[in-house]
């Protein structure tokens, strides 16, 4: 009697023990290699749920790194502003001047400057369109006409030779740096710092190479024809004083046929504001001032800041579709392993009534069943993880798109395929308990 | 032979519900089971030799009555207070052998103890000595059903012995096995009543309630006789 209870005591306490629960995974997965082609297939759902969830994720996250990379690269700290040739001059510019005038002035600069404190640099810049030539070799080009502190103020690294100076400034003399694929481009076999090239009468000196930059996407949207193409091409930098020298301030395009002249002083100008929380602010003062001057709008105002927080929205936005996608897919293959699970209850009623007969109580029958339904998810979700890794890793190789993963992202997805497997594990577990042991032993 | 009560049944009853109709399968059922006896029940189909052997092993509760089995009045435990009792104090041995397919031959032995939390290196040697005294110690890895009927019925009896039960229950366990085979069997049976077992075998064939000590026949739900010899 008395060692009858004690060993009931114990047996209480070893219940819980790892032994126990050791041999019970090794059973469940014994069970479940017995049908290796049903597990397989009932673990599909988990499988592309957890893998795609891990995939998308990845190129979302791709993604949203290269546009912070490239708003980052226009500085989070600046203002820009560039000239656009308004709208409906677009269209009717043969009835009106011969020359187009419009964009920013020198005078809209000396305003900003004047006028708001807070702005501490405002680096103007002409951008002209014209081929490069390295004697009979040539490529289509940006010239930016510009000041020594651009690059600093763009974030563009240097990667050989040096950055415009103020005496080049000063003294317009014919110097350039060239974009990374300018030079490539132009310079494929000799270095290009020390040589000179040709845009339009007058030879240039390269004094510098800019390092490679990935391609910027226009952040402002599709707003003029060119200006999409223009930021793929390769770019001269040239001192901003000998841009005016050299090609003055109209610029004479020919355009199927015709000849089309405009009047541009600055293309660009980039503000940089001392204090980042007063960036919109004063882009609302610039906004104001430009507006006052002119009577058509022919300039447009890219704060990166703003640029910033929209794509944090955005990524916000596709994270909760992305769960969404991540929660349906996981229910949908819980759903079909608890379609299995249920199915195995049935099937093995008579090895349920032969436990029960021997000694097992519920919860063994409840914790057995369990186990194998979160073998069967857990499984699934490992291997989604590896090919949601797997995946991503072959989309950068062949697709040349930038893909992260992030640790958390697999850690989360497997985790969920796991209590996807004890959701919807209890009620099959639950079915199986609650077989009467007599009926159980009974069934064919 | 030593008296001493092992389990006992008192006025016990037990009621079916089947829809509207009620079925009485056992009804006022007094018995009192020694140890060391070897016990066959008989009795034609349907008259609660199952239903008995049900009450006795603790897989049912007795609508009436009290059931006492080693001193311990399990009438009125719950689940898992029989499953406890089951796991340690009975052996079953069923018609159909009733092992798991997907275990090995020890692994099936030592299921009892799995539920009794015994320590996997003591269950296995417990196990494999229990094969060894029923004739299967080369058969430890293989499957049930690479196994013929008796040796299947061999390990359904090593199952049944290897957490030295206060009662071994029978279920027609030469039922389903050749005449050779249930000869084999039978003759382990008397082998362990010698060594002091207790037996309760259900079958319903005179010849084999003749070799053991005790028989008791049902009919209808109710006692109809029962005698002693030897």
């Amino acid at each position: 009697m008395d060692n009858f209870l004690t060993r009931t005591a114990q047996n209480r306490f070893m219940s819980v023990g790892f032994a126990r629960v050791n041999r019970t995974v090794r059973l469940g997965f014994k069970s479940l290699w017995l049908h290796r082609l049903r597990s397989l297939l009932t673990v599909l759902g988990i499988v592309f749920g957890v893998c795609s969830v891990i995939a998308m994720l990845a190129v979302g996250e791709g993604v949203r790194h290269e546009a912070l990379e490239q708003i980052r690269r226009l500085g989070s700290n600046n203002i820009i502003i560039r000239s656009i040739k308004p709208e409906e001059e677009r269209s009717s510019a043969v009835e009106r001047s011969y020359v187009l005038e419009y964009g920013l002035t020198y005078a809209d600069i000396r305003r900003i400057r004047d006028t708001i404190p807070g702005v501490t640099l405002v680096v103007p810049g002409r951008i002209i369109r014209d081929f490069l030539w390295n004697g009979r070799w040539r490529i289509d080009a940006e010239v930016v006409g510009t000041v020594p502190w651009y690059h600093e103020m763009r974030l563009q690294a240097l990667s050989e030779g040096r950055y415009l100076n103020d005496f080049d400034m000063e003294d317009s003399k014919n110097v350039c740096v060239l974009s990374r694929e300018a030079a490539d481009r132009l310079f494929p076999l000799t270095p290009a710092v020390g040589s000179n090239l040709r845009i339009g009468g007058d030879y240039y000196h390269v004094v510098g190479v800019l390092a490679r930059e990935a391609p910027v996407v226009a952040p402002g949207g599709g707003n003029s024809s060119g200006q999409n193409a223009a930021q793929t091409l390769a770019r001269a930098f040239i001192p901003l004083t000998t841009a005016k020298a050299r090609f003055g301030e109209v610029l004479v395009r020919r355009r199927s046929g015709s000849f089309e002249a405009e009047r541009v002083q600055l293309h660009e100008v980039t503000a940089q504001v001392h204090r980042q929380e007063e960036v919109e602010e004063i882009a609302k003062i610039i906004v104001d001032i430009l507006d006052k001057n002119r009577k058509k709008k022919d300039y447009e105002i890219i704060v990166p800041l703003e640029l910033l927080r929209q794509s944090e929205r955005t990524k916000r936005i596709f994270n909760i579709v992305l769960g969404s996608i991540a929660a349906i897919s996981l229910i949908v293959g819980g759903i079909g392993i608890m379609n299995i699970m249920l199915a195995s209850v049935t099937e093995r009623t008579r090895e349920i009534g032969i436990r029960r007969a021997l000694g097992a109580k519920r919860r063994d029958i409840i914790f057995q069943f369990l186990v194998e339904t979160v073998i069967l998810s857990g499984s699934g979700g490992l291997i989604g993880v590896v090919l949601g890794v797997a995946i991503p890793f072959f989309i950068t190789l062949f697709a040349d798109m930038t893909t992260i993963v992030t640790l958390w992202a697999p850690m989360i997805a497997f985790s969920i395929s796991g209590l996807v497997g004890v959701v919807f594990g209890i009620y099959p577990a639950l079915r199986a308990a609650d077989m009467d042991p007599v009926e159980a032993l009974r069934h064919e | 032979m030593a008296s001493r009560p092992i389990a006992i049944l008192d006025h016990v009853g037990k009621t079916y519900q089947m829809g509207p109709v009620r079925v009485d399968a056992l009804v006022e059922i007094n018995l009192v089971f020694e140890a060391g006896e070897y016990v066959s029940v008989m009795g034609p189909s349907g008259c609660g030799k199952s239903t008995l052997l049900n009450l006795l092993g603790c897989l049912d509760r007795p609508s009436t009555g009290r059931y006492v089995l080693g001193g311990v009045d399990v009438s009125q435990m719950n689940d898992d207070e029989l499953s406890e009792i089951r796991g340690a104090r009975l052996g079953f041995i069923f018609q159909s052998y009733n092992l798991i397919q997907q275990l090995t031959v020890l692994e099936n032995i030592e299921v009892p103890l799995f539920y009794q939390g015994t320590p996997p290196e003591m269950s296995r040697e417990i196990a494999a000595e229990y094969a060894r005294r029923v004739g299967l110690g080369d058969r430890l890895k293989h499957k049930p059903f690479e196994l013929s009927g008796g040796q299947q019925q061999r390990v359904g009896i090593a199952r049944a012995l290897v957490n030295d039960p206060l009662v071994l229950l029978a279920d027609e366990p030469t039922g389903n096995l050749d005449s050779h085979s249930g000869a084999e069997i039978l003759e382990l049976f008397e082998a362990l009543h010698e060594q002091g077992k207790t037996i309760i075998l259900v079958t319903h064939d005179d010849d084999i309630a003749k070799r053991s000590s005790r028989v008791i026949r049902l009919r209808d739900g109710q006692m109809e006789s029962d005698m002693r010899h030897g």
